[in-house]
C-alpha cells in the first residue's frame, strides 16, 4: 500500500460560506458539521438520560409513580439502551469528535468529501428524527430491549411490537447509512489526505482510535443492517428468517423453522465490535489529553498503536460471549471464553501504558485531567468485572443479572462519558476560543465521578445476589433481602443527583459561549497538529494559505536538550530553541 | 493530592463494602460447587489488580503533582518492562480462564445417571413435563398444541402417553439426583434460572437446549425468567421444590399423565344442575350473581378457571385467609363438593348458563372514571384480553361483565397478600405483582369501572 | 512500504519532513479521483461483508429441514436455468460496455465512451426490468416470499442486488447528464472509472448469488458444513 499525500486541496475552499445558512445549516466544513453531529446527539443523550431516571425511579421507589407501568418500564429501557449506545457514543464520538480532530489532526483542509459529510449528517439527523417519532406512534416505542431478540420484539405482549419496532429498525437503517457515508470519509480522509511529514506512527493516538474505530464500524454495522432487514421482512412479509413455530399467547402463529439464534450471532458479531467503536476513540483521546497535562510524551506509544490494532482485530472473535447462555453451541463457550480473556491483554497494557505515562511526569490536574483519572479508575475496574462475565462459567450465575448491567455501564457508559467529558473540557478553547470555568468544571467531575461509582458499585452486589434484570419489580422473590430494596432506593438516588449535575455542565457551556474568557491560542501548550492553526478557533480551510509540514510526532514533551517543555509537530528542527545547558 | 486521597479512599472503601456487604451469592443449592471456586480465583486476581493499579495511581498521582521547577522525563518506550508487564498479565488471565475452563467441560457434559425433566416456558409461565414410566419423552410440535394440550405433544406418539405433564408453576425435585433439565419455549425466548442453583440457560422457541445440576439442600426456590420476554416478564415466577426421594415420588405420582389429561371426562351437567342448587343461592339462578349476597357472576366464567378456584377453595389455598372473610363462606361451600367429579359436574353445568346480561347488576361505584380506567386495562388487556374475555391459555380468566365490587375486593385482596400469597396459588403470585401497580384507591375505582362495561 | 514496518517505526526518533512519506501530490483530477476510487474499494468491502452475512445465513437457514432449495429437481423453478442466464447475459453486457467506456476514456472524440456508457445503462436497466420479471413469474408460479425460506432468500438476493444496481445506475446518470449539460468531461471520467469498477463487483456478486441460488441442497450440505454448521 502506498501513502499519496495530498499537500493541499484547493477545491475545498470552492464551498466556502457566504450566507448565514450556509455558514451554519447546509455548512460542508468539517468543524460545523462536528458541532452539529454533537449538539444533535447530546440532545438525544439527555432524553436517554431522562429514560434512565424514570427507570430508576421505579427500581428505587417501586409502586409510588402512577405514570409508570411494565410496558413503559420496558420502552424506557430499550430507548434508553438504544440511544446511549448508538445515538450518542456512536455519533458523538466519531461524528462529533471524529469529524472534528481528524481534518485538524492530520493536517488537512477538510474532509475528503465534504458534501458527503455534510449528507452524513442530514442523514443522521434523519434517524433521529424518524426514532423520536416512534414516541407518538399507537403503542409506542419498541420495549424488547436494545437487543432487539425475537421472536418477542415483532410478537404481541411486547410493548410497540408493531410501529415501534418497525421505526426502530428503519431508524437503524437510515443510521447505517449515515455511518457508512461518515466512516468511508474518515478512513479515506486519514488514508489520503495527510499533511506532508505525518506518517502513520505520527498521527496523535485520538486518529488511531478513530481510525480503527471507524473501520470496525464500517465492517460490523453492515451485520446490524442484515439483521434488521431480515427482521423486517419477517415482521411485514411473513417470513420465516428467525421466526420459528409458535404459540402465541395460545395463538398458532404462520411461521416455521426459523432461528431466533441466529439473529443473535448476527446481532452480536455487529453488537461486541460496537463496544470498541466507542472504547477505541475514547482510548486515544484519552492518551492525548494525559499526555498533555502530564506534560510528558505517551509512554509505549507503538504499544499503545499495536494494541488499538489488536483490540480492533480480536473484537471481531469475541461476539458470542454475549450467548454463553442463549442455547448456542455450548461447544463454542471453549472458543469464546479464550478469545474474550485474550483481549484483556491489549486493554489492560493500555491501562499501564496511561498510568506509567503519569509515571514521573509533571501532573496538572485541570478538569480535563481529573476526568482522564477518573476514567483510568473506572475502567479498570469495569475492564476487570468484564474478567467475571468473559470466563464461561461465572457468566452462568451472573448473566442477565444486575451484574451485567453494572459491568457494561462502568465500562461502556461511564468510561467513555469521562473521557468525552474530558475531551470537551480539553478541546473546548480550540472548538470555541474560550475557557470553560474550571470550578464548575471541578464540581461536575467529583459529582459525576463520586456519584456513578455511588451507582455502580453497590449494582454489582445485586448481581452477585442474582437480582435479574430488565425486572419491572422484584417484590415477591425469597432470595432477595429487604434489604436490597433499601440499596436500590440509594442507587436511585446517587442516579438522580448525578443526572441533575450534569444540567451545571450545560451551565457552564453556555455560561461560557456568552462570557467566558478567551482561551487564546494553545492555551494548554499542547504539541500536536490541530492547536498550531495560524486561527483559533481555526476558520474555513483550517491551515491559512499554506498547509503544515509535520516533522515529528505529537508527542514531543520535555524533549531533552530543547528549551521550551514541548515541541509542536510543525516547528522545523533549525527553530529549536537549544535548552540553557546545552547552549 | 486531593484525588490521590479520594482515589485510596475510593479503593479502601470497596475492598469494605465487599466484605462488609450483606448481598452475596444467596447459599449454594446444588452441586456447582465449582463455579464458586472459579468465582473466588477470579475475585482474587481482579482483586490484587484493582488495588495494585489504584494505588500506584494515587501514589503516581501525589508523587508527580505538578511542579513548576521540574521538567518530566523524555520516556517514550521502556521494551523490558512493557514485556513483562505483558507476561505477568498473560499469566494471571490463564490463571483465571483454565480452572473455568474445565468447570465449562463439566457443564457441557451432564452426567450419564441424570434424571430428564422438560421445563416448558410460554409468556409468562411455567410448566414442566416428567417422563413418565418409560423415561422417555414424547414428541411435540407447536402445531398440537391447543388449550387441552398446552404441551403440544403428538397424540399419536405412543412414547408420550405416560408423560406427568405439570402444567402450574410448581416444579418438584428429588435431592441428591443430578437432573438434566430440557429446555423448550412455546413462544419467545425465556432463561430458566435458579439463583441458588448458579446455573441457568435460555429456553428458546424451536430448540432444545439443557442445563444440569444436582440439587443438594431440600427446601422451595424461586424460578426466574431471565431473558426479556414481554411485558410480564418480571412477573414469570415459579418455584422449584427440592424434596427427599420418597415425598417427590407421592407428589409425581398425584400429577396425571398425559393420556389421562386428554381422557378427562368432563362433567354432567345434569348432575351438575342438581348439585347447583346450593350455590344458586347467592349466585343466582343463572349464575349472574347477587351484589347484595356478596356473590360474583359465575356465568360465562371459564371453566378451568372455576374448577382450579373450587379447588383452591376446598385445599385452603383461596379463602383460608383470616381477613378474606367472604373467601372463607365460599371454602365452607365448596366443602360441600364431595370430589374432583362433582366440581366437574357443577362447573359443567355453569357453562351452560346464558350470558346472565339480561340480569345484569347495576354498577356500585360511582367514582370511577372510564378513560382513565381504560388506560389502566391497557397492561391488564395482555392476558385478560382486550374485551376483557380472558384467554386459558394464559390461566387468565374471563373479566368483562363481572360486578366491580367483586372485582374491587379482589384486587385489594391481591395488594394486601390476602390473595395469592398462599405457595400453592401458582398463578396468584403473578396477579399479586399485577394488583401492586395500582396506587390509589381511585385507580382500582376507574380500572373496575371500565372492566364492568365491557 | 508495507503495512507492518510502517507500524514498527520509532517516530521519536527520526525527525524531518520527508520522513516516511511517499511522493508529495498536488490536487489535480488524477488524485481526486484517486480518492474517490480508494474509497470505493472500502465501500466495496463493506458490501462484501453485507452479501457474505446474507450468504452465511442462508447456509445456516439451509440446513434447517423446512428449507426446499429452488433447484434440486424438476419441479423446482430453477431447474432450467436459462431465463437466470439471460439476465446475467444482460448484466454481462452492461459491465463489458463500461469497461470499453474505460478503455476509451482518454481518446478524443469523446463520442465512442459515450455512447458504451448509454448502452451499459441500457443494458443495465434491462437486467432489471428482466429481474423484475422474473418475481413475477416466480410469483405466478406460486413461490411466494414468505411460502419458504429459500423464497423469502431469492427475493432478498435479488432485490438487494437490484437496488445496489439502481444506485450505481444513478451514479452513471448523473455522470452522464452533467456531461450533457455543463461538457464536464472530468467528472465524467472519474464517473466511468468508478461505474466500471462497481459494476465488475457487482457482476460477480450476482455470479455467486445466481451459483448459490441454482445449487442443489447437497452442495449448501457441503458449504454450510465448511462453514461449521
Amino acid at each position: 500500500m502506498s501513502y499519496q499525500t495530498i499537500t493541499d486541496q484547493p477545491e475545498l475552499l470552492d464551498h466556502g460560506p457566504s450566507s448565514f445558512i450556509g455558514k451554519y445549516i447546509w455548512s460542508q466544513d468539517h468543524k460545523v458539521i462536528a458541532i452539529q453531529y454533537a449538539t444533535t446527539a447530546i440532545f438525544v443523550g439527555l432524553v436517554a438520560l431522562v429514560l434512565s431516571g424514570l427507570m430508576r425511579l421505579q427500581l428505587g421507589f417501586p409502586n409510588t409513580f402512577d405514570f409508570i407501568d411494565p410496558s413503559n418500564y420496558l420502552q424506557f429501557v430499550t430507548m434508553h439502551g438504544i440511544i446511549m449506545v448508538i445515538y450518542l457514543l456512536t455519533a458523538l464520538l466519531l461524528g462529533g469528535f471524529g469529524n472534528y480532530l481528524i481534518p485538524l489532526m492530520i493536517g488537512a483542509r477538510d474532509m475528503v468529501f465534504p458534501f458527503l459529510n455534510m449528507l452524513s449528517y442530514w442523514i443522521y439527523l434523519l434517524s433521529v428524527i424518524i426514532l423520536m417519532a416512534s414516541f407518538f406512534v399507537p403503542g409506542g416505542p419498541t420495549g424488547a430491549g436494545w437487543t432487539l431478540y425475537p421472536p418477542q420484539a415483532i410478537l404481541p405482549g411486547t410493548p410497540g411490537h408493531d410501529w415501534g419496532i418497525i421505526l426502530m429498525l428503519v431508524s437503524l437503517g437510515v443510521f447505517i447509512v449515515a455511518f457508512t457515508m461518515g466512516g468511508l470519509n474518515y478512513v479515506t480522509t486519514i488514508l489520503q489526505a495527510r499533511a506532508k511529514g505525518m506518517t502513520l506512527m505520527r498521527m496523535p493516538l485520538s486518529v488511531w482510535g478513530i481510525f480503527i474505530a471507524t473501520i470496525l464500524g464500517l465492517l460490523a454495522f453492515p451485520a446490524l443492517l442484515v439483521s434488521a432487514i431480515m427482521m423486517m421482512f419477517d415482521k411485514l412479509l411473513g417470513t420465516s428468517f428467525f421466526m420459528p413455530a409458535i404459540v402465541s399467547l395460545g395463538e398458532q402463529l404462520g411461521h416455521a423453522g426459523g432461528s431466533p439464534v441466529l439473529f443473535q450471532h448476527l446481532f452480536w458479531f455487529f453488537g461486541h465490535p460496537e463496544v470498541y467503536i466507542v472504547a477505541l476513540p475514547a482510548f486515544g483521546m484519552v492518551s492525548d489529553v494525559l499526555s498533555v497535562h502530564a506534560r510528558k510524551s505517551i509512554f509505549g506509544y507503538r504499544m499503545m498503536v499495536w494494541a488499538i490494532v489488536a483490540i480492533g482485530f480480536l473484537s471481531f472473535v469475541v461476539w458470542a460471549h454475549h450467548m454463553y447462555v442463549s442455547g448456542m453451541n455450548p461447544a463454542f463457550g471453549f472458543f469464546f471464553a479464550t478469545t474474550t480473556l485474550i483481549i484483556a491483554v491489549p486493554t489492560a497494557l493500555k491501562v499501564y501504558n496511561w498510568v506509567l505515562t503519569l509515571w514521573r511526569g509533571n501532573i496538572h490536574l485541570t478538569v480535563p485531567m481529573l476526568f482522564s483519572i477518573g476514567f483510568i479508575f473506572t475502567f479498570t475496574h469495569g475492564g476487570l468485572t468484564g474478567l467475571f462475565l468473559g470466563n464461561v462459567v461465572i457468566d452462568l450465575p451472573l448473566s442477565d443479572t444486575y451484574f451485567v448491567v453494572a459491568h457494561f455501564h462502568m465500562v461502556m457508559g461511564v468510561s467513555p462519558i469521562m473521557v468525552l467529558f474530558a475531551a470537551i473540557y480539553h478541546w473546548f478553547p480550540l472548538i470555541s476560543g474560550k475557557m470553560l470555568h474550571t470550578g464548575l468544571g471541578k464540581f461536575h467531575f467529583w459529582v459525576t465521578f463520586l456519584g456513578t461509582y455511588a451507582i455502580y458499585l453497590p449494582m454489582h452486589y445485586l448481581g452477585f445476589l442474582g437480582v435479574p434484570r430488565r425486572y419491572f419489580a422484584n417484590s415477591g422473590t425469597e432470595f432477595i433481602p429487604e434489604s436490597a430494596q433499601s440499596l436500590n432506593a440509594s442507587i436511585t438516588v446517587s442516579a438522580i443527583i448525578v443526572g441533575l449535575v450534569q444540567l451545571v455542565f450545560i451551565y457552564n457551556v453556555i455560561l461560557t459561549l456568552r462570557k467566558g474568557k478567551a482561551a487564546g491560542a494553545n492555551p494548554w501548550n499542547a504539541a500536536s497538529l490541530e492547536w498550531q492553526t495560524p486561527q483559533v478557533p481555526p476558520v474555513h480551510g483550517n491551515w491559512g494559505n499554506k498547509l503544515p509540514l509535520v516533522y515529528r510526532w505529537a508527542y514531543e514533551y520535555c524533549p531533552p536538550g530543547v528549551k521550551d517543555d514541548f515541541v509542536p509537530q510543525n516547528i522545523p528542527p533549525e527553530d529549536l530553541i537549544k535548552s540553557d545547558d546545552e547552549r | 493530592m486531593k484525588l490521590a486521597i479520594v482515589l485510596v479512599i475510593l479503593v479502601v472503601g470497596s475492598v469494605i463494602f465487599h466484605f462488609a456487604s450483606p448481598w452475596w451469592f444467596t447459599p449454594l443449592a446444588a452441586d456447582w460447587g465449582a463455579i464458586d471456586t472459579t468465582i473466588n480465583i477470579t475475585f482474587w486476581v481482579t482483586g490484587f489488580v484493582f488495588i495494585a493499579v489504584n494505588f500506584f495511581l494515587a501514589y503516581v498521582v501525589y508523587r508527580y503533582r505538578y511542579d513548576k521547577n521540574r521538567k518530566s522525563d523524555y520516556d517514550p518506550e521502556n521494551k523490558p518492562l512493557e514485556l513483562w508487564l505483558t507476561i505477568i498479565t498473560t499469566v494471571g488471565i490463564f490463571a483465571m480462564l483454565t480452572p473455568g475452563l474445565f468447570v465449562w467441560a463439566k457443564f457441557v457434559n451432564p452426567p450419564d445417571d441424570a434424571a430428564v425433566v422438560e421445563v416448558v416456558g410460554q409468556q409468562w409461565q411455567w410448566g414442566f413435563r416428567f417422563p413418565g414410566k418409560d423415561n422417555v419423552l414424547g414428541k411435540t410440535h407447536a402445531r398440537f398444541t391447543s388449550e387441552k394440550n398446552p404441551f403440544g405433544l403428538d397424540p399419536d406418539d405412543m412414547l408420550g402417553q405416560d408423560d406427568i405433564i405439570v402444567d402450574n408453576n410448581d416444579l418438584h425435585l428429588p435431592i441428591n439426583q443430578s437432573v438434566k433439565v430440557l429446555l423448550r419455549s412455546k413462544d419467545v425466548l425465556h432463561n430458566f434460572a435458579v439463583p441458588q442453583f448458579r446455573v441457568k440457560m435460555d429456553l428458546v422457541p424451536g430448540l432444545i437446549t439443557n442445563v444440569w445440576f444436582k440439587p443438594t439442600q431440600i427446601g422451595a426456590f424461586d424460578i426466574l425468567c431471565m431473558e426479556l420476554c414481554g411485558v410480564a416478564h418480571f412477573a414469570m415466577r415459579g418455584r422449584v421444590v427440592v424434596d427427599e426421594q420418597k415425598d417427590f415420588e407421592q407428589w409425581l405420582a398425584a400429577r396425571p399423565t398425559f393420556a389421562e389429561t386428554q381422557n378427562q371426562t368432563l362433567g354432567d351437567p345434569k348432575i351438575g344442575q342438581v348439585l347447583y342448587a346450593i350455590c344458586s343461592g347467592c349466585h343466582q339462578k343463572n349464575g349472574e350473581g347477587n351484589g347484595a349476597l356478596n356473590a360474583p357472576k359465575l356465568a360465562m366464567q371459564s371453566s378451568k378457571y372455576l374448577i382450579r378456584q373450587l379447588h383452591y377453595y376446598k385445599q385452603g389455598v383461596r379463602g383460608a385467609h383470616e381477613q378474606d372473610e367472604y373467601g372463607k363462606q365460599m371454602a365452607n361451600m365448596a366443602a360441600v363438593l364431595a370430589d374432583d367429579a362433582a366440581i366437574n359436574h357443577v362447573v359443567s353445568y355453569i357453562a351452560t348458563l346464558g350470558n346472565g346480561d339480561s340480569e345484569r347488576e347495576k354498577p356500585s361505584i360511582t367514582s370511577g372514571n372510564i378513560d382513565s380506567g381504560k388506560s389502566l386495562f391497557r397492561k391488564c388487556s395482555v392476558c385478560h384480553g382486550h374485551q376483557g374475555e380472558g384467554n386459558n391459555a394464559l390461566n387468565a380468566p374471563r373479566l368483562a361483565g363481572l360486578q366491580d365490587w367483586y372485582l374491587k375486593r379482589q384486587l385489594l385482596n391481591y395488594k394486601n397478600e390476602v390473595r395469592g400469597k398462599h405457595e400453592h396459588d401458582n398463578f396468584g403470585k403473578q396477579m399479586m405483582l399485577m394488583a401492586n401497580m395500582l396506587n390509589s384507591e381511585q385507580q382500582i375505582d376507574d380500572i373496575v369501572t371500565y372492566i364492568n362495561r365491557l | 512500504m508495507g503495512f507492518i514496518s510502517a507500524l514498527t517505526e520509532k517516530p521519536w526518533l527520526a525527525q524531518g519532513a520527508g520522513f516516511g512519506v511517499g511522493q508529495v501530490h498536488v490536487i489535480d483530477d488524477e488524485t481526486l479521483s484517486e480518492t474517490k476510487s480508494i474509497a470505493l474499494k472500502i465501500f466495496l468491502g463493506v458490501v462484501s461483508v453485507f452479501f457474505s452475512l446474507f450468504i452465511i445465513t442462508f447456509l445456516a437457514r439451509s440446513q434447517y429441514p423446512d428449507f426446499q432449495a429452488l433447484s434440486g429437481n424438476v419441479l423446482q423453478p430453477f431447474y432450467n436455468t436459462r431465463q437466470l442466464w439471460l439476465n446475467t447475459a444482460f448484466l454481462f453486457a452492461s459491465s463489458v460496455c463500461l469497461q470499453l467506456a474505460w478503455l476509451n476514456v482518454k481518446r478524443e472524440p469523446a463520442k465512442p465512451r459515450l455512447r458504451y456508457l448509454w448502452l451499459a445503462g441500457l443494458f443495465g436497466l434491462q437486467f432489471l426490468l428482466a429481474q423484475l420479471f422474473l418475481w413475477r413469474t416466480m410469483y405466478g408460479l406460486g413461490f411466494y416470499v414468505s411460502s419458504n425460506p429459500a423464497n423469502s432468500y431469492f427475493y432478498l438476493f435479488t432485490g438487494l442486488h437490484g437496488l445496489h444496481l439502481l444506485g450505481g445506475l444513478f451514479v452513471l446518470c448523473k455522470a452522464g447528464v452533467a456531461y450533457l449539460r455543463q461538457g464536464s468531461d472530468k467528472q465524467l471520467r472519474t464517473g466511468i472509472r468508478l461505474c466500471a469498477i462497481y459494476w465488475h463487483y457487482l457482476f460477480i456478486v450476482w455470479l455467486i448469488l445466481f451459483g448459490l441460488l441454482v445449487s442443489s441442497p447437497e452442495t449448501y450440505k457441503t458449504l454450510a458444513a465448511l462453514c461449521g454448521y
